[in-house]
């Protein structure tokens, strides 16, 4: 897909998201919209993964630690073919499988996640695995910044580091927004990318919602040999909807019929002038 | 006397993984106390260490599992039924990841370091956790059974023994099978179920209360999830007197679940739980906490003489 298509993927799947949010009448509104642009790239253009691929033992994988924007990755997984829009009709409903967090019982998902601070344990050891079995996969998880301050991330980390593991790729939402307010006044997470070049990782940073800043960083990918991969993703959240944007309360806030109608309104308006000039 | 449970659990998983090289254990430096130097040393590419760092032992065992990879993860039970539970819970056991959770040195093995080493809640946590069996081998034999039929055993599992040598026990057939509790003798007078390293001393109060006179059935419940409900209920109906036995609090076990199905069945009939009870546990040995808490031949025949109300035979 070409970046200019992935622009336009992006705005569509922001339209889906919130569309699936109302509909539901839950969901986490902000982060879903801070993280689509990486989850668009990985599964658009990066990921070795297809509904075809997703039982072959070589294909990438992907761990999303911040569980709670799972209508980020339902939305591109749906798109993707993994399992029929129209799915999502039932998202959050009576025994319905699409639930609040992600779980295996949704085709094309590796892992049950919500509680945080468990991804990067779980990548760790889908990486090590390909290590130890000489496999070409990679793995990408992505953590909120506001589960870093979850220790269980830093255990991982030192074993990432210590065991090489440039296969492994963690993308940090950098958002700055968790659900008490700014980062770093609830307890400061600066800095970031010095801690995680302390534990070891070869970190990258860019604008993450831009999806040609973060085509290009994967495809440097390995950053450098023998050293886990960090991409410090520099995102708004709620990003592409102006009363959203850097909302603390649209952490996990539902948009109201007049608040989606007015926020289509805007993401239809940013569709147009994609399709009008094409970048 | 035999060896200890938890040498029979490396030296079976060492059999297991030069046989099968997807067969791995993961260390929380606990290699050592898990009696894994020679399998690290003979098997060194099928040993992943992550330091002293429990939640991300068992988290990293899920992502190994989800790759095929048959994973015995292991640490005290203390501090990996506490400290990561919450990746038993939702790494291992929500998400389906068959990995074996090995609890050494459970109980109050590491008896007089005191409770930060002791595990009497692991029972009770994950019997209230849905897809993991839980399976507490008594002797070497059903150690050796449980670690070979984990490997194909089709949910998540836990696995938890001691570290002192145990007595082989009575053996009526070399059955043995995950779920499937073992009749190690049979009598009616008189019937301990026991999980664990607790059935060694069900096995000698059933002796002692044999010179007696009274005939004894003696029960090794290994798994205490799910539960031989079949054989509980079996033996129940033709029990006088029932007395489960665990290295465990009374509260959440083995206990209180066969007080549960013998309730439902509508079965009463004397009835104690001898365990560890909800107190600050006093400090010994394995052994000497088992006796003052009457795990042993003479504390488990007192509570049977107590229950048939024939204490004064003695």
């Amino acid at each position: 897909m070409t970046e200019s298509e992935l622009r336009l993927k992006s705005v569509q799947y922001r339209k889906t998201i919130l569309k699936i949010i109302h509909h539901a009448g839950s969901g986490h509104t902000g982060g879903s919209l801070s993280c689509v642009d990486i989850l668009n790239v990985l599964y658009n253009r990066v990921m070795n993964v297809s509904p075809e691929t997703f039982g072959d033992p070589n294909r990438d994988r992907y761990v999303q630690s911040k569980g709670h924007s799972v209508e980020a990755l339902y939305t591109v997984l749906a798109d993707r073919g993994f399992f029929p829009l129209e799915d999502l009709d039932t998202l959050c409903h009576y025994q319905s499988h699409y639930i609040g967090h992600p779980t295996r019982h949704v085709n094309g998902i590796e892992q049950n996640t919500g509680a945080l601070g468990h991804g990067l344990s779980v990548a760790v050891g889908m990486a090590l695995a390909g290590k130890l079995d000489e496999r070409p996969y990679r793995v990408y998880t992505l953590l909120g910044d506001g589960e870093l301050t979850e220790g269980s991330s830093w255990e991982a980390s030192m074993t990432a580091a210590h065991y090489k593991l440039d296969n492994l790729i963690v993308i940090v939402d950098r958002n700055g927004l968790q659900i008490t307010g700014p980062t770093e006044k609830v307890v400061a997470l600066e800095p970031v990318a010095d801690k995680f070049a302390a534990f070891g990782y070869a970190v990258r940073e860019c604008n993450g919602n831009d999806p040609c800043e973060l085509v290009n960083l994967f495809d440097q990918v390995p950053f450098e040999v023998g050293k886990p991969n960090l991409i410090l993703a520099h995102t708004t959240k709620g990003l592409g909807v102006s009363f959203i944007e850097n909302t603390v309360k649209w952490h996990h806030k539902v948009p109201t019929q007049d608040e989606l109608a007015r926020a289509l309104e805007e993401l239809d308006g940013a569709e147009e002038a994609l399709k009008v000039v094409p970048l | 006397m035999s060896k200890a449970n938890l040498d029979i659990f490396a030296e079976t998983v060492l059999e297991l993984a030069q046989q099968d090289r997807d067969v791995l254990v993961v260390t929380s430096d606990s290699r050592g106390s898990g009696k894994l130097t020679s399998f690290g040393e003979t098997l060194p590419a099928q040993i992943v260490e992550v330091g002293i760092a429990e939640q991300n032992l068992v988290g990293i065992a899920a992502g190994l599992a989800s790759t095929g990879k048959k994973v015995f993860a292991v640490s005290p039970a203390c501090f990996l039924t506490a400290r990561s539970l919450e990746q038993i819970k939702n790494d291992v056991a929500y998400s389906d990841q068959r990995v074996k959770v090995i609890g050494i040195s459970a109980g109050v093995s590491y008896g007089a370091l005191g409770s930060t080493h002791h595990s009497l809640h692991d029972f009770a946590a994950l019997r209230a956790i849905n897809n993991i069996d839980v399976v507490a081998p008594a002797d070497n034999f059903e150690t050796r059974e449980t670690i070979k039929a984990a490997i194909r055993h089709p949910r998540p599992l836990y696995i938890r023994f001691g570290k002192k040598a145990m007595p082989d026990l009575p053996r009526l057939n070399d059955t043995f099978e995950i779920g499937k509790a073992r009749v190690l003798k049979s009598g009616t007078d008189v019937t301990f179920i026991a999980t664990g390293e607790t059935a060694a001393p069900a096995v000698m109060a059933s002796e002692v209360l044999e010179k007696e006179g009274l005939a004894c059935s003696v029960i090794s419940m290994h798994t205490v999830k799910p539960l031989d409900k079949d054989c509980l209920l079996d033996v129940a109906r033709q029990a006088q007197v029932l007395i489960t036995v665990e290295e465990h609090s009374v509260y959440g076990g083995l206990g209180e679940a066969c007080a549960a199905v013998l309730l439902r069945a509508g079965i009463t009939l004397p009835f104690e739980i001898v365990g560890i009870p909800d107190e600050y546990t006093v400090t010994g040995s394995q052994g000497e906490i088992f006796a003052h808490y009457g795990i042993s031949a003479e504390g488990l025949a007192q509570t049977a003489r107590k229950l048939l109300r024939v204490g004064s035979r003695v």
